[in-house]
This record gives C-alpha cells, sequence and structure tokens, in this order.
C-alpha cells in the first residue's frame, strides 16, 4: 500500500543523505521525496511517498525514526488520520496556434495557470493530488508534452493535529 | 580556559576519562598528536594498521563496556579503519572513531588524502558528524560519546578537518557534564503493561526456552537473566554474541544455537510453545529457513531497539526497552506474585508440562551432539580448546577470528561470564581476533587473555605482532593451522562436491620464526599428546607474547550444522565414524 510518511529532520547538510541512504541500503522503495526548511530554520520538512506491505511500511517508520537527525515523524496512512495532499507541476507543451484553446480549454478544467507562453510552447502550473496531475498529463499526446516537472507529494493531517516539536 | 581545537581533543578525551585511544598518525591529524603529546592525558597505543585500531578499541570496549576510542588520520588512514567500524557497527559496540579530514577550505576538491568520510561510513556507523568549526568542537565530541554508548550502542564517526585543530586559534573550552539532543531520546524503561502480559505468558507456558543474544551483554543484564531463568527453572541458550552472559556450564544451558548450534537447543526452539527472546536480533544464522522457524511458538522479543522487533520474525508481545531493566522488572513482579516458586518444576499450572519438557530435552542432550574422536594422534581443534579451557580454568579473556576455529571456540570453550568472549558475530571479520586481543589485554593487564585464530585470520593483521612487542602485551595466540580456510573448505565440501577453489593456504609462514622475530616466543605443536603440557608452559610465560601453532587435523568440520535453508530441527551431525 502507498503511505506518505512526514517527517521533522535537523537541518543538517548529512540529513538528507541518511534518510537516501536508507532506502537504497535496505532496498525500500521511494515513489517521492520533498523536503525544505520550516518556520523554524533549524529543522526541515520531509514528506516521503513510500509503498509496501504493513510489516516493510513498519520497518520504515522504526528505521527512520532511528535515524538520529530524524526528530519526528507521521505516518499519514494509518486508519485514525485524516490527510490532504498536494502536488505541484510545472508542464510545457507545445502550442501550435490549433491547439491553443484545446490547452486553454484543460488547463481551465483542471484549474491550471498558464504561466508563460512562446510562439510555440506554453506552461502551465497546476496544483493538486498525483491522480490529478496524472489525469492532466493523460489528456495530452506524449508528443506534445515538451517538458514536466513534479515537486513531488507534500502532504499534511487535517484537523488541529500538528507535526511539530 | 583558552585551548586550540587539538588541546580541546586532547583535554576532552581526559575529562571524559577516556584511559587508551588506538591510533595512527597522518598529515591532518599532526595538530591533534602534537597536543596529545604535550598534554599527556590518554595513552595512546600505536597500531601497525587503522585497521587494527578500531578493532583494538572494539576489543576494550567489548570486554570493559566503556566506549572505545582510536584515532586516524584522513584519506587512507580512514578507510582502512572502515572495516572495524563496521564490526562494531553490526555488533553495537560503542566507539568513537576520530578521523582527521583535509582543511575545509579544499573539501571536495580531491585534495590530497581526501575522501568523503561522512559518505564512506554512514551506511555503517550509529551516526557521523563533520565539524567545520572549533567552535563545535567539544560539543559534537560530547554528542558523539552520548551517541555510541546509550540506547543501541554504535560506532560513532567525528570527522575533523585540519584547519579546526589548527593550534593558533584559541577558543574557550570547558567540560560539559551531559548533553540533551532533541532528536535523540532512546527508551530504557520497557512498557509495564507488555512486561506482564510477557510474564502471564511465560508463567503459562508448557516448553518455554529462553533465547538471549548480545543484547543480554550490552546491557550488563547478566545478573538479573540469572535470577530470573534460575527462578523458573526454564531452559536457555544463547547466540554466537550472547555466551558468557549465562553460564555455560549450569544445567540449564542448552549450549549455543543456531547454524552450528547443539541439537538440544535447536530441537528446544523448534518444539517450544513460549520463546522469549532477549536482546538477540532473529539473525539468519540463528533462524535457519524462516517459514520453519519455532512454528508453533508465542514470541516475547525485549530488545531496545525498536527497529529489531517484528524485523524478520513477526513477535506477540514486544518489549521496547533496556534489557536489565525489563528483566529486573519480571524479577520484581515475580516476587510479588510468588509464582516463581511454583514454576519451578512444581505444580502451578504448568509444573508438570515443565518437567516433562525438560524429560525431552534430556533425551535431545543423550545425543551428545559434540562428541568428538579425542585419540586421534594428529590434533582435533576441538581437543585444544577444551585444554584451553582447562589450563585458564575458564577465567581467560578469548578472542577469536572468523572460521571453524571461532564456532569451535564457541562451542567447546564453556564460557561462565560475560564479556569474556570476544568476537566479530555480524560481520565476521577476520583479522579481528589480535588487534582486539590487544584491546582487551590493555584494558585488563594482569588477566590472561588468549586470541584463537586460523592460519587464513592470522595474516589478515599478523603486522599488530609488532604492537604487541611495543607495549609488552603478553597475548597467547592459540592458532588452530589447518592449512586451509577451513570454514570455506567444508563449505565447498558439503556443496561443490568437494572441489576446493582458492580455500588452500599454501606458502604459510613458519609462525614460530615469524613471531620470533618480532621478539616473542614461538612454538609448534603437531601431537595430541603434547598440547596440554604446550598451552601449561606457554601460559605460564606470563609476561610473554606466546604463539603456538597448533598443527591440526586438516579436513575436520564443525558440526552440528544446519545447512542454509533448512529448518532448526534438520541438523547434520557428525558422521558415526568421529563418535567414540
Ligand atoms: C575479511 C574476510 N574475508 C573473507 C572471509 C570469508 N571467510 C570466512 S571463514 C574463512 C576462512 C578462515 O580461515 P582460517 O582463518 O584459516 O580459519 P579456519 O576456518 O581454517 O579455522 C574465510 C575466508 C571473512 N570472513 N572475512
Ligand atoms: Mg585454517
Amino acid at each position: 500500500m502507498r503511505h506518505i510518511i512526514s517527517i521533522l529532520l535537523e537541518n543538517e547538510s548529512g540529513a538528507l543523505s541518511r534518510v537516501a541512504g536508507l532506502f537504497s541500503a535496505r532496498a525500500y522503495n521511494i515513489e517521492s521525496l520533498t523536503v525544505a526548511p520550516t518556520e523554524d530554520p533549524s529543522l526541515s520538512r520531509m514528506t516521503l511517498v513510500t509503498s509496501g506491505s504493513a510489516e516493510i511500511i513498519e520497518q520504515i517508520t522504526k528505521q527512520l525514526n532511528k535515524l538520529i537527525d530524524v526528530v519526528k515523524l507521521n505516518d499519514l496512512n494509518v486508519s485514525h488520520v485524516q490527510h490532504l495532499e498536494r502536488e505541484m507541476m510545472l508542464i510545457k507543451v507545445k502550442a501550435p496556434v490549433s491547439a491553443r484553446d484545446e490547452i486553454m480549454r484543460l488547463s481551465g478544467i483542471f484549474r491550471g495557470n498558464i504561466i508563460d507562453v512562446t510562439d510555440d510552447a506554453y506552461t502551465v502550473e497546476l496544483t493538486g493530488t498525483s491522480d490529478k496531475l496524472n489525469a492532466f498529463i493523460a489528456s495530452f499526446d506524449c508528443d506534445s508534452i515538451l517538458e514536466t516537472v513534479r515537486s513531488g507529494v507534500m502532504g499534511i493531517a487535517r484537523g488541529s493535529s500538528a507535526l511539530h516539536l | 580556559m583558552e585551548l586550540s581545537g587539538a588541546e580541546i581533543i586532547a583535554q576532552f578525551l581526559k575529562d571524559e576519562d577516556v584511559e587508551y585511544l588506538f591510533g595512527y598518525p597522518g598529515g591532518a591529524v599532526l595538530h591533534i598528536y602534537d597536543a596529545l603529546l604535550r598534554a599527556d592525558s590518554v595513552k595512546h597505543i600505536l597500531v601497525r594498521h587503522e585497521q587494527a585500531a578500531t578493532h583494538a578499541a572494539d576489543g576494550y570496549a567489548r570486554s570493559t563496556g566503556r566506549t572505545g576510542v582510536a584515532l586516524v588520520t584522513s584519506g587512507p588512514g580512514m578507510t582502512n579503519a572502515v572495516t572495524g567500524i563496521a564490526t562494531a557497527y553490526l555488533d553495537s559496540i560503542p566507539l568513537v572513531v576520530l578521523t582527521g579530514q583535509v582543511p575545509t577550505a579544499v573539501i571536495g576538491s580531491d585534495a590530497f588524502q581526501e575522501v568523503d568520510s561522512v559518505g564512506i561510513s554512514r551506511p555503517c556507523v550509529k551516526h557521523n558528524f563533520l565539524v567545520k568549526d572549533v567552535k563545535d568542537l567539544a560539543e559534537t565530541l560530547k554528542k558523539a560519546f552520548y551517541v555510541a554508548s546509550t540506547g543501541r550502542p554504535g560506532p560513532v564517526v567525528v570527522d575533523i578537518p585540519k584547519n579546526v585543530t589548527d593550534p593558533n586559534i584559541k577558543i574557550p573550552y570547558s567540560h560539559m557534564a551531559s548533553i540533551d539532543m532533541r532528536s535523540y531520546n532512546p527508551v530504557t524503561k520497557g512498557h509495564p503493561f507488555q512486561i506482564k502480559k510477557a510474564l502471564e505468558l511465560m508463567l503459562n507456558a508448557k516448553k518455554p526456552v529462553f533465547y538471549t543474544g548480545g543484547g543480554v551483554v550490552l546491557s550488563n543484564a547478566s545478573a538479573s537473566l540469572r535470577s530470573l531463568v534460575q527462578q523458573l527453572g526454564f531452559p536457555i541458550t544463547s547466540t554466537l554474541m550472547g555466551l558468557g552472559a549465562y553460564p555455560s556450564s549450569d544445567e540449564q544451558f542448552l549450549g549455543m544455537l543456531g547454524m552450528h548450534g547443539t541439537y538440544e537447543a535447536n530441537m528446544a526452539m523448534h518444539d517450544t510453545d513460549v520463546l522469549i527472546a532477549v536482546g538477540a536480533r532473529f539473525d539468519d544464522r540463528v533462524t535457519g529457513h524462516l517459514e520453519q522457524f519455532c512454528p508453533d511458538a508465542k514470541i516475547i522479543h525485549i530488545d531496545i531497539d525498536p527497529s529489531s522487533i517484528s524485523k524478520t520474525v513477526q513477535v506477540d508481545i514486544p518489549i521496547v526497552g533496556d534489557v536489565d531493566d525489563v528483566l529486573t522488572t519480571m524479577l520484581e513482579l515475580l516476587k510479588g506474585s510468588d509464582s516463581s516458586s511454583e514454576a519451578k518444576g512444581s505444580d502451578s499450572s504448568d509444573g508438570q508440562a515443565l518437567k516433562d519438557w525438560w524429560k525431552q530435552i534430556k533425551q535431545w542432550r543423550k545425543k551428545n551432539c559434540l562428541r568428538y574422536n579425542k585419540k586421534t594422534k594428529s590434533i582435533k581443534p576441538q581437543f585444544v580448546v577444551e585444554k584451553l579451557h582447562e589450563v585458564t580454568q575458564g577465567d581467560a579473556y578469548i578472542t577469536s577470528d572468523v572460521g571453524q576455529h571461532q564456532m569451535f571456540t564457541a562451542q567447546y570453550y564453556g564460557f561462565d561470564e560475560p564479556r569474556r568472549w570476544i568476537n566479530s558475530g555480524g560481520l565476521g571479520t577476520m583479522g579481528f581476533g589480535l588487534p582486539a586481543a590487544m584491546g582487551v589485554q590493555l584494558a585488563h593487564l594482569d588477566k590472561t587473555v588468549a586470541c584463537v585464530t586460523g592460519e587464513g585470520s592470522i595474516q589478515m593483521n599478523i603486522q599488530e605482532l609488532a604492537t604487541c612487542m611495543q607495549y609488552q602485551l603478553p597475548i597467547k595466540i592459540i592458532n588452530l593451522n589447518n592449512r586451509y580456510l577451513g570454514m570455506v573448505r567444508q563449505w565447498q565440501e558439503f556443496f561443490y562436491e568437494g572441489r576446493y577453489a582458492m580455500s588452500y593456504m599454501d606458502s604459510i609462514p613458519d609462525f614460530v620464526k615469524l613471531a620470533e622475530s618480532y621478539g616473542h616466543v614461538g612454538m609448534q605443536i603437531d601431537q595430541t599428546s603434547d598440547v596440554e603440557d604446550a598451552l601449561k608452559e606457554a601460559f605460564a610465560m606470563k609476561d610473554k607474547l606466546v604463539f603456538i601453532d597448533f598443527i591440526t587435523n586438516r579436513e575436520e568440520n564443525v558440526y552440528p550444522m544446519i545447512a542454509t535453508g533448512k529448518g532448526q530441527h534438520e541438523m547434520e551431525l557428525a558422521p558415526d565414524s568421529e563418535l567414540v
């Protein structure tokens, strides 16, 4: 099953490589990983998307907790937690005159913004769940996509419960 | 006081009561060496290879329970130390390894003797640090010692760029009594409810068995383990790493379990209904084929590391906590309920069941699975180890290398005390034995220390004979010389139809002359009848290192053996021809 794990870790140079190293050393899946400093500059917040059986996910959270740089973590995909997730994508598509209306129509439907326009290409900014981004990509044929860049998933628990010190 | 980075290191080691620093100098650590020389704060032991520095610090740590400390230079000094760091990591041994680094200004430029020490060591340390500013040095060192020695112990590397130890930059220093880390708070107390539940399960068990590991030694839980096991009257088996925590000579001890464990230990594991795993980690050398591991058992697992629990084997009652703390709580609960007197083979609900269980175990014991033919003219390695036990009255610190000789020592020495059996269990590092013995001997100057090794392993750190001479370490080296990489040869005999690819050791040196060339005493023994006298003679030389080269039976095999992929009940015992 797919799990989103939120991690608060020391904002130190080696911290990211410790997490990444753990996943490669123990052969765990890693689907996406995003990380940036928080409002407290000594801490980084990481969101990690992984998948595996219940036993593997349990091992993953235990091994992560064991890393000295990990201050706290939450698995957002456990029964008593509801969560929100968002991913952002920038997608550059070929925009010949004949296709422009369709691109604008699609980005309207998906609530995207066209943030850059040139003679032959449009860049669309889109935010949502990974599924939504996938659906947007699928609505273009491969040849017309010049480039995509995705942020990876960010997750947060609903309600007042929060991952903080 | 105002100190330079190098002086801070020297002063800090003194403030932490570090007794020995095992090291080897080089460019990046010259400032540190100069400060050490002038401060005269800690005894520096000059090894002859950085791998030996880490193994010696490790042997010191294993035999004392204190943190071992090593100092090596950047680049090749650091990479040479990696095997020792990984060895300590796999066996959870507290080490602090200080590695020199090129100056911060040139890090990343492929400078002379630069390697990414933090990157190289990351997968085999509990934690590591790169100190970029002398202002962070004292606190980082404090953290390193704290992390290495608490929770599940392990090695910590502190990488120190040369400019951080610059003798001309002085800053105020004072020793911190303790340190707090928001991201590191190891659990020690076990959950009371879980402990109670576990005890209930234990008291109702019909065929219980304790399975104990290195965690018992690390936690100094030998005394509480002994009381608990004896009060309950349960059988107990130990992993390679746990030997000595419970006395081998006690009736309730079934011997070691696992690949080369005893018949009774492995059969008891297979048939048990309640397995009490204490500070053990269900290693594949213990479990054998996972699907056939303890098929009927409810499993209790006590361990300080949550990630050890249900890693390979799902357990029913996990207890995360310091082993000694949990066992002590169990003892208190037992006292309260005074069910202990009942459990011991009498008429609590399962007193009869426990009696029947022992009856079954005694049947298994009758196989006498460690028998071997003692009447051969050529020397049996098992015989040497048994005689070693006799001559040292079971009271020596024994280190070993890796191979058949290691298994024979574990099986036949009969350890009765913890921290006496010093070997590389997890990583299985050939070359560990001699340098580890140096650390052990330095920690226990008036005690008997022996290193049981093979002609293959001893050559992996033979240069340390020089260190032993320099510091007058009277270690006794028991070389079980079978002229083979015996353990490899055994596998080739069993699983490769006897094709001995590269397991034959050609051009073996004359160990007697070799020992003598370093200034030690060398002996060679090739007759069974001479074994005992040779050992007596060697151990009588209290102030000399003696290298005894025992020419042993070439194609001796280690039995019993569970082949990879087999269940615990599918042991292969020594062929009948061997048994007399
Ligand atoms: C550094 C290292 N290299 C290789 C091995 C694989 N290995 C395990 S046992 C063994 C043979 C050891 O030979 P020896 O020291 O003569 O001991 P014996 O088995 O003959 O008693 C080897 C090569 C190892 N454990 N460690
Ligand atoms: Mg050999």
